[in-house]
């Protein structure tokens, strides 16, 4: 490579991630499902003519990183190169072949320039329903989970497949919404494939195989470059959490060689009879992300920097669920992963890692209908209302867990405004939970109470997906557990954590969220970091007494300082 | 407004304070050091300066336009008064708990930043009105009393009022203010009702949180500067140039001082809208660049694009989600961490990296030779040739070459095998990459398609990257005005007066309402037209109408404008064309089938702005030569080349050279690449554009 095109290709991969991140935000804008617009979950991203991912945006979904990489290559081998054409579009929403569950939609579009097949764009949105028995755990295969689309053509040479169109409007709750999306995809695709080409006319290129090469090669030096530079060795995770009706345990073995970090799920529960189990696929992307934060965070996704990262499961257990498993929420023991492979990681790259924390986000979904045990008021409406909120995440090993935040995932919540916008729920309290935090040299992040209802006239069935009701997140180096997901109805009637459950008029919904676990001994929290704590609430006198020692004066001081408003 | 006014522009940043004054005839400007602990000071002594200058009397200028940062400045550093939110029990962590996601996906180390005010300053009553307006809680007046005297006990100088859907039914806010105004008058109140009433508590919140932190502060400041002023013999009225490209009353100020934010570079876009009025320019990006960042706004029809949020105080790398969200009307414009300063590295993939971390001016670039050791973007620039060492800021600053390319090499070169030229070259290359990248989102972002645009640069580093950039945007014709050095100021005295006057209404086309939607825009038309009227008691004022609409279901509302008679007689028909044919200029096509609604109302008030003066018919060009010349890179064919160097003020209107080609003045440098050539306009503007391009 001589050197005046090195400064070329640093300036054409610098583009390619704006294309991307370009691609993403056309999506958002256009998009219907609140999943995609408010809360971020997508992905985007840019292949070469072979596949292989060249840049993906950086959205809210961790779980698309690996699966977006493979995807394309199904969709070249299903269709067939021979088979595209400039104008195409190829879709599927199959879990395997695409990002693990059938409310993913995965859109494909290859990009033409002077004829020729010069590479592809891919993009993913999680869309709020795929008809079946609606977004939740309770579907006893994935025949019970919606509409299955396999790898196909959307669009042949500009023409949209009519047909399709009129099976998804037949088979989906919310038509206008789910083809409305589908549109959206397509868009964002078409728009990155517009900038890649006004690059490749800019710099006289004809075909993406110089670029690629430059991005490859460095990205998978850079990343090589960091895995050899960690102490060879291997250890082995475990976290034990809900499940549906029995308790899982998650098992992986970590090891760190020469050129490669491997990740083996070996000794994992077997498949769950409800909807929570994982395609491989969204277990790799966890295991990854996981990785990746710890040592190559600044290195961006690609086929390369991804390839050194090899992740393996025996078939049929929860965490390679293969086909007729249901895994509409594959999501809830997914987002665990990563706080299972940083207990393996810990041993090997100590003071890196966080303490565990919430893992998966706290969401519900709620279907509002008029009261059926009186009459309803005229202007009672059914109404599907989902939310996305998040528990506190872990201590890390010198700063405090983030209060009500997500990790792994990256999306939003909503606007309790726009929420109730949307159909007649009314959220009586989303705040932070006090004494939810681990206690620990470093404080876990505090997870949140919310309470949910109704409109007067209003009845509702809650679609509950939360973990960490008996397996609280544990600490770390002496740091103390989280405090344990609870949920109850207002009148003191208990909840299950997991399924669809009827709330009957002028009932509410109790819930408190887990906090994330504390990191170190919490006798080596610095007294100001204590007393601060205590005079903002996030913990109380008495676990400020209890757990961090501090003198039943020294607190009542405190309190009496934090009511002045002072900041203490 | 007259123009044979005498009138002062006062632009108060974060290392200088700018002042402008122009008299009928006559333009003076100057730039003072800003005094941080008596803001004020500066201006006096600015105001000397050109008065003397000018030969004007203080006690003659009719009219002061004053913009400051000092609002932006009290909410990055945090020294705002100590203040309260009451708000709906229940929600007392709004502000802190945010969107509950994480601006940076891979950092396991993320700091979030700090909520305005701690836990302990948020309180609640119990209350609760619907989405409808409708209330489910009534709020109780002893309750209020109770929160009042513990509120009152703490001492409290300030106090934000923010509940929940109160942006559709504001009774409990303002009960609140009544009870809070008997029991503790002298405590300073904001309500989110008033400050912001936009749905979506987290922005309207931290707005309204905003509003009162920097209240006392911000009012004690307007208090002393017009006092001052008036000792000084100075009676005019003074008026505060607000975020939105207008300006408000010293009075509204100072009850709303966060629409003063971000002011400074609201003045740099209506300096920008003039110049683009001046040449009769329809579509113009606006490109200003000093010397920590770079701010890109889109000028539609000498207009600045507006928007209705905003962030400030990005605390990690300028990033999106890292600072506080503000909903008030502002000028729409991108920042990034790109400016003179801006500091290069290259990263684990071997690639080039520029900003946003700055080495601001101490210790500045290394060839400042201030102890600055790392490589800046103005080092590559000297390299490149683009700057001449002996006459940098008028020779003030002299800068030393070698350290420049002593630091490239050590900070790239060394890294990637390249020499200090190869180094300079891609950090160049990079940071004017990234500024292009920003610009194609943002225009992307608004349906733009950049190649139909006209660049206006200023700001220091501005005309030393503005033909590259056009080059990369496919732009073919760059203006550099006269006066670049302080545009914000000038900006000011060309801004109208005006309000922008929002609701959140929300309204399917299918139940559409006549009656309401009239109602409701006669109501925000009284709204922003008593606050302009404040201004000006007998100008012609004028109304720009707005609504934001989406498909219902999405989240995203496109604005579009209305005519006046549209507002006034609402037609369904009208109002769906409207919105399908702003749609499809965005996004390609509209969505069959899908429900159209209304989620914001807007009217904008503003009083005519000065008419800028057209420009006179340009004499002939005529080409001239000059016998200096220097090596200068040229970035987009990768060669040295030899560059003729003109001074800007050896050169006559008419006067025409063609690139490669160096323009030097006192505050900047126009580089002229070999595919443009540069004329200078009757104005005294620096053209420059594609050879071969005749207008």
């Amino acid at each position: 490579m001589n050197q005046i095109s090195q400064v070329a290709y640093q300036v054409m991969w610098n583009r390619l991630i704006s294309v991307v991140e370009e691609q993403a935000q056309a999506l958002v804008r256009t998009a219907f499902s609140t999943s995609v617009r408010e809360a971020g979950d997508l992905s985007a991203g840019v292949y070469n003519d072979q596949g292989e991912m060249l840049a993906q945006a950086v959205t809210g979904t961790p779980g698309h990183v690996n699966a977006m990489a493979d995807a394309v290559g199904h969709f070249i081998r299903r269709i067939g190169r021979d088979n595209m054409y400039e104008g195409d579009v190829y879709i599927t929403n199959d879990p395997w072949e695409g990002t693990g569950h059938l409310h993913d939609i995965t859109v494909v579009t290859p990009s033409f320039y002077q004829s020729q097949l010069i590479g592809f764009f891919a993009c993913t949105a999680h869309i709020v329903d795929i008809g079946g028995r609606g977004f939740g755990a309770d579907a006893n295969s994935v025949y019970e989970e919606g509409l299955y689309i396999p790898i196909m053509k959307f669009a042949e040479r500009g023409s949209v497949d009519q047909t399709l169109i009129k099976l998804i409007r037949g088979n989906v709750r919310e038509p206008d919404q789910l083809v409305g999306d589908v549109y959206a995809l397509e868009t964002c695709n078409e728009v990155g494939h517009r900038r890649l080409i006004d690059m490749l006319s800019e710099f006289n290129l004809s075909n993406l195989d110089g670029i690629s090469r430059f991005i490859m090669e460095n990205s998978r030096a850079a990343t090589l470059a960091r895995i050899n530079a960690l102490t060879p060795g291997t250890a082995d995770g475990h976290m034990r959490i809900d499940g549906y009706t029995n308790p899982i345990d998650l098992h992986v073995k970590l090891s760190i060689e020469q050129d490669r970090m491997h990740c083996d799920w070996e000794g994992t529960s077997g498949l769950d009879k409800k909807g929570i189990n994982v395609p491989l696929v969204y277990t790799k992307a966890y295991t990854c992300y996981a990785l990746k934060c710890a040592i190559a965070p600044d290195i961006p996704n690609n086929a390369a920097s991804l390839a050194p990262f090899e992740i393996t499961a025996p078939e049929n257990s929860i965490v390679n669920a293969v086909h007729p498993a249901p895994v509409a929420l594959r999501h809830v023991i997914g987002h665990m992963v990563p706080d299972t492979v940083y207990d393996a990681l810990d041993k090997l790259l100590p003071n890196t890692v966080p303490a565990e924390g919430a893992g998966s986000l706290c969401n519900f979904q709620v279907s509002l209908r008029p009261r059926s045990d009186e009459d309803a008021p005229e202007d009672a409406v059914r109404s599907e209302v989902l939310t996305f909120n998040s528990g506190g995440s872990g201590a890390r090993p010198t700063l405090d867990g983030m209060n009500a935040t997500a990790f792994p995932s990256g999306v939003m919540t909503m606007p309790v405004e726009a929420t109730e916008q949307v159909g007649p729920v009314i959220i009586w309290r989303k705040e932070l939970r006090q004494d939810s935090g681990g206690g620990g040299q470093y404080r876990g992040g505090l997870g949140q109470h919310m309470e949910v209802g109704a409109r007067e006239g209003h009845e509702f069935d809650i679609q509950a997906m939360f973990d960490r009701v008996d397996h609280p997140a544990r600490g770390r180096r002496g740091g103390h557990n989280g405090a344990p997901t609870t949920i109850a109805q207002d009148d003191g009637t208990p909840m299950q954590g997991k399924g669809k459950q009827f709330v009957p008029h002028g009932r509410k919904v109790i819930m408190a969220f887990p906090g994330g676990a504390g990191y170190g001994e919490p006798a080596s929290r610095s007294k100001q970091q204590v007393c601060s704590d205590l005079a903002n609430g996030y913990i109380s006198k008495q676990m400020a007494i209890d757990t961090y020692g501090l003198s039943s004066a020294e607190a009542s001081d405190v309190l009496q300082r934090s009511k002045n408003g002072d900041s203490i | 407004m007259s123009e044979n006014q005498i009138r002062l522009g006062v632009d108060i940043g974060g290392t200088f304070t700018d002042v402008v004054l122009e008299t009928p005839d006559n333009s003076y400007s100057t730039k003072v050091l800003t005094t941080y602990a008596a803001p004020e000071d500066a201006i006096l002594t600015g105001i000397d300066k050109v008065c003397s200058l000018g030969g004007v009397n203080p006690a003659s200028v009719e009219q002061m336009i004053h913009g400051t940062t000092l609002a932006t400045n009290a909410l990055i550093e945090r020294r705002g008064a100590k203040t309260a939110l009451v708000t709906t029990s229940g929600f007392r962590d709004v502000m802190e708990m945010r969107t509950e996601s994480r601006f940076e996906q891979y950092d396991l180390n993320l700091t979030l930043p700090t909520p305005l005010l701690p836990r302990n300053r948020r309180y609640v009553l119990p209350e609760r009105m619907d989405a409808r307006g409708e209330v489910l809680i009534p709020l109780e007046r002893p309750a209020i009393e109770q929160l009042a005297d513990e509120l009152a006990a703490a001492n409290y100088e300030s106090i934000a009022i923010g509940l929940l859907h109160s942006y559709v039914n504001d009774a409990h806010e303002k009960m609140i203010r009544d009870v809070f105004t008997e029991r503790m008058p002298e405590v300073m109140l904001s309500l989110s009702s008033e400050v912001s009433p936009q749905m979506r508590e987290y922005e309207r919140f931290n707005t309204t949180v905003a509003n009162a932190y920097i209240k006392p502060l911000m009012k004690s400041y307007l208090s002393r500067l017009e006092g001052r002023l008036r000792e000084s013999g100075i009676t005019c009225p003074v008026f505060l140039m607000h975020s939105g490209g207008g300006i408000i009353s010293l009075e509204n100020a100072a009850e709303f001082p966060v629409r003063l934010v971000e002011s400074g570079p609201a003045g740099g876009a209506v300096f920008a809208a003039d110049v683009a009025a001046r040449h009769g320019l329809e579509n113009v990006l606006s490109f200003d660049m000093g010397g920590t960042t770079a701010k890109i706004c889109l000028i539609k029809n000498q207009t600045p694009k507006t928007a209705r949020v905003f962030e400030v105080a990005r605390t990690y790398r300028f990033k999106k989600g890292s600072g506080m969200p503000i909903s008030i009307p502002v000028i729409d414009m991108v920042e990034i961490g790109a400016g003179g300063g801006s500091l290069a590295h290259v990263d684990a993939m071997n690639q080039i990296r520029v900003g946003p971390e700055s080495a601001g001016s101490e210790p500045g670039p290394a060839c400042y030779g201030r102890g600055g050791k790392h490589a800046a973007v103005t080092d590559a620039d000297l390299t490149l040739g683009k700057l001449d060492p002996d006459n940098f800021a008028g020779g003030t600053i002299p800068l030393n070459k070698a350290d420049s390319e002593a630091a490239l090499q050590c900070d790239i070169g060394s890294q990637l095998g390249m020499d200090a030229n190869e180094s300079a070259w891609g950090v160049a290359e990079v940071v004017d990459e990234n500024m292009a990248n920003a610009a194609r989102v943002h225009a992307v972002e608004n349906g733009e398609d950049l190649s139909q645009y006209t660049m206006i640069a200023f700001g220091g580093a501005a005309p030393l990257h503005a033909a590259r950039l056009c080059q990369k945007l496919g732009i073919e014709r760059c203006l550099v005005p006269q006066g670049a050095g302080v545009g914000s100021a000038i900006g000011f005295l060309r801004a109208p007066f005006s309000f922008e006057s929002n609701r959140t209404v929300f309204m399917k086309l299918t139940a559409f309402e006549p009656e309401r939607i009239k109602q409701l825009f006669t109501e925000m038309e009284e709204e922003a037209t008593t606050f302009v009227r404040a201004c000006d008691a007998t100008a012609d004022i004028l109304k720009d109408h707005k609504i934001y609409m989406r498909y219902a279901g999405q989240g995203w509302e496109i604005p579009v404008p209305l005519t006046t008679d549209e507002a006034r007689t609402p037609n369904v028909d009208t109002y769906t064309e409207r919105f399908e044919t702003t749609y499809r200029t965005l996004f390609g096509r509209s969505v069959e089938g899908m429900e159209i609604e209304v989620t914001v109302w807007s009217v904008n008030a503003y009083t005519t702005p000065l008419a800028s003066e057209k420009l006179l018919q340009q004499p002939a060009p005529e080409n001239v030569q000059t016998q200096t010349t220097r090596a200068l890179f040229d970035s987009a064919t990768g060669k040295s080349i030899d560059a003729a160097v003109h001074s800007r003020t050896a050169l006559a209107a008419g006067n025409q050279v063609a690139g490669p080609a160096i323009i030097t003045e006192d505050e900047t440098t126009v580089i002229v690449p070999s595919d443009r050539f540069a004329r200078v306009l009757t104005d005294n503007t620096v053209e420059v554009a594609v050879k071969g391009e005749s207008r």
